[in-house]
């Protein structure tokens, strides 16, 4: 048995910290995506999360399809539900405004939350990790090898994501939207469906998120909040809508909670992430890499 | 709006007043003083809700929390500490003022809706509090051995004396929050509601005025929860979680944004769905509460309260129709 070391304990939470990290800014990264075509604030982010999760648990563990097909299954399972909120909720709101899109995705959020609890029952499930359980040893840090995956998703995710922004037609049309949805609807971008696009793009990255999470932590019906929240802090960690600052967010924020349990009291390991948002909105609500000049204009 | 009439509020405190004696009448509803006591402890946190919500346009997702703080005060205090109960009600509404004032102060200055993020933040934070540190609170057991309330030797230890004792206390607040609308403090609110800037351009202290209101809901949802933590004598952290506070968005977006009146007859529709008519869904109240909440939002942004307009609207056209 080696010895733990202090250091060894610090750059285990340190990975650990960047695992969950990345998949907070995962979900920071779905906010922002809605964020920035609709300026609505998804409440509901942190559900798709869990329906990835659980979806993928049930397609793979209880259905027992080859990762290969239950991957993409259930993210196109996942998205087909995030058009759904948008098409049968958001899109009929009579007075949208922000006040209201906010509780309308609050709605959402509980009613899915429901759902999974009908479906799945209260239990944590587990999903087996991709490539094993046979940890990897790195200078006394112990290392699932799942944690490469949430990485790895989250590196791969960042790279789709700005190739679509950048250089496809849908995606300029998109970052169109989010600089301002009148001058786009002039010439000639479907808005509409530009929203309908954002909420479906977000699902599916929230399913990655949940897919590569649950062999890490388990899953179960009421995560979603807490994801949400803590994703929510990532986001505005780095500066609302922008996504490299929601990357260095997650992975800051992750950080935190990780050294924090670890080092302070492992009670209060939900709470840092919480404290360093409040502490973010109240000294600089523009966040890290967030710019004043846009927030101006944003509604939210 | 504006004005809100004095004889509906003489009606409604006269139903108030004989409701114990109707319910004493037919035992079939034998328990609901029992709920009623939980509607007005409710409508003390939710009248304040409304004057935030409704007029002053912020969203709290948080208000379970200062509901938590003053029944843990009143109840760490009173059970361990043997204080005078009054005396912790008071030091509870002292502390929610401060802590509101501290997280709503500097969340209120932004713009749009960041109090709904903060206060998220804040609420699941001191409910983390409320389970961790056990040797105060009892950690998520609970703690119990809180004592009733008594005032000058006359203890109200029944349901119907504890009834009136909570619905005094609602009627006061009712009545002074319905003085705060009807007073420049309600006109600078609803300017505010309506426009921020033309609101600070006609000389109305824009965030002044939000924390103010900020910190009156706070402060009343503190009081109810010295309230509850007496009636009930015992007290737990899942009381006081982030699905309560979204119940009390349910009950002020169900009766209605803009109206106190529906403030009240969204708490006493959910109270008692939830103590009584929804008991045996268990799994699907949520989603209950989901459907009424997202069907309110998008169809009747005015609440129950809005009710009669539609009705008024649809039934007028129909009549131009005719013609």
């Amino acid at each position: 048995m080696e010895k733990i070391t202090l250091a060894s304990q610090l750059l285990q939470y340190l990975i650990t910290g960047l695992t969950v990290g990345s998949v907070y800014a995962m979900v920071a990264v779905g906010f922002n995506i809605i964020y920035n075509v609709t300026e609505i604030i998804n409440f509901a982010q942190g559900e798709f999360v869990m329906l990835g999760g659980l979806i993928m648990v049930s397609l793979h563990v209880a259905m027992g399809l080859p990762l290969i097909l239950a991957f993409p299954g259930t993210i196109v399972l996942v998205t087909v539900i995030g058009i759904l909120i948008d098409r049968l909720a958001i899109r009929h709101i009579r007075r949208p405004t922000v006040f209201t899109l906010i509780i309308a995705t609050i709605a959402v959020s509980i009613i899915i939350k429901g759902m999974a609890s009908f479906i799945w029952g209260k239990d944590p499930f587990d999903l087996p990790a991709f490539s094993g359980r046979n940890p990897i040893n790195i200078l006394g840090a112990v290392i699932q090898p799942q944690y490469f995956w949430a990485i790895g998703f989250l590196v791969i995710t960042v790279i789709a994501l700005s190739i679509f922004f950048d250089r496809t037609i849908i995606g300029k049309a998109m970052s169109a939207c989010a600089d301002n949805s009148n001058a786009a609807s002039l010439v000639g971008i479907n808005v509409k469906q530009m929203v309908l696009l954002s909420f479906a793009l977000s699902a599916a990255i929230g399913a990655v998120a949940g897919i590569t999470i649950t062999p890490i932590s388990l899953m179960e019906y009421d995560r979603g909040a807490m994801l949400a929240v803590k994703g929510f802090g990532a986001a505005i960690l780095g500066g609302l809508g922008s996504f490299p600052g929601a990357i260095l967010g997650g992975l800051i924020i992750g950080s935190i909670e990780s050294f924090g349990a670890g080092l302070i009291h492992s009670g209060y390991k939900d709470a840092f992430a919480l404290i360093v948002l409040l502490v973010i909105l109240f000294f600089k609500p523009s966040g890290l890499l967030g710019s004043i000049e846009i927030s101006r204009i944003k509604r939210f | 709006m504006l004005r809100i009439a004095k004889l509906p509020i003489a009606v409604f405190a006269l139903f108030i007043i004989i409701f114990p004696w109707i319910v004493r009448q037919i035992p079939a509803i034998g328990n609901y003083t029992d709920i009623m006591v939980f509607v007005g402890i409710y409508c003390l946190i939710t009248i304040g809700l409304s004057l935030l919500m409704g007029y002053a346009g912020q969203i709290s997702i948080g208000h379970a929390a200062f509901f938590g703080i003053g029944a843990y005060i009143s109840g760490v205090l009173t059970a361990k500490y043997g204080m005078n109960a009054w005396a912790c009600m008071v030091i509870g509404m002292t502390v929610a003022a401060v802590v509101a004032a501290l997280v709503g102060a500097p969340s209120l200055k932004l713009k749009g809706h960041y109090l709904a993020m903060a206060t998220l933040a804040f609420g699941i934070i001191v409910f983390i509090i409320f389970n961790e540190e056990i040797e105060w609170t009892g950690g998520p057991d609970g703690m119990s051995g809180i004592p009733g309330l008594s005032l000058f030797g006359f203890k109200f230890n029944s349901v119907e004396r504890y009834y009136y004792l909570v619905w005094g206390f609602v009627l006061a607040a009712f009545i002074f929050t319905v003085n705060v609308i009807q007073s420049g403090t309600g006109r600078a609110l609803r300017a505010i509601h309506a426009s921020e800037p033309a609101a600070s351009a006609m000389g109305v202290n824009v965030p002044r005025f939000k924390i103010l209101v900020f910190v009156y809901s706070a402060v009343l949802a503190s009081l109810a929860g010295s309230f509850y933590a007496h009636y009930l004598n015992f007290i737990n952290p899942s009381t006081f979680d982030l699905f309560f506070s979204i119940k009390l968005l349910i009950m002020i977006a169900l009766g209605g944004m803009h109206s106190i009146w529906g403030a009240i007859m969204g708490t006493g529709l959910i109270t008692f769905l939830s103590y009584e008519w929804l008991r045996y869904f268990e799994e699907f109240e949520i989603i209950v509460y989901g459907v009424i909440l997202l069907f309110v939002t998008v169809l009747l942004p005015d609440g129950l309260a809005g009710v009669p307009g539609i009705v008024k609207g649809w039934f007028r056209r129909k009549v131009s129709d005719e013609r």
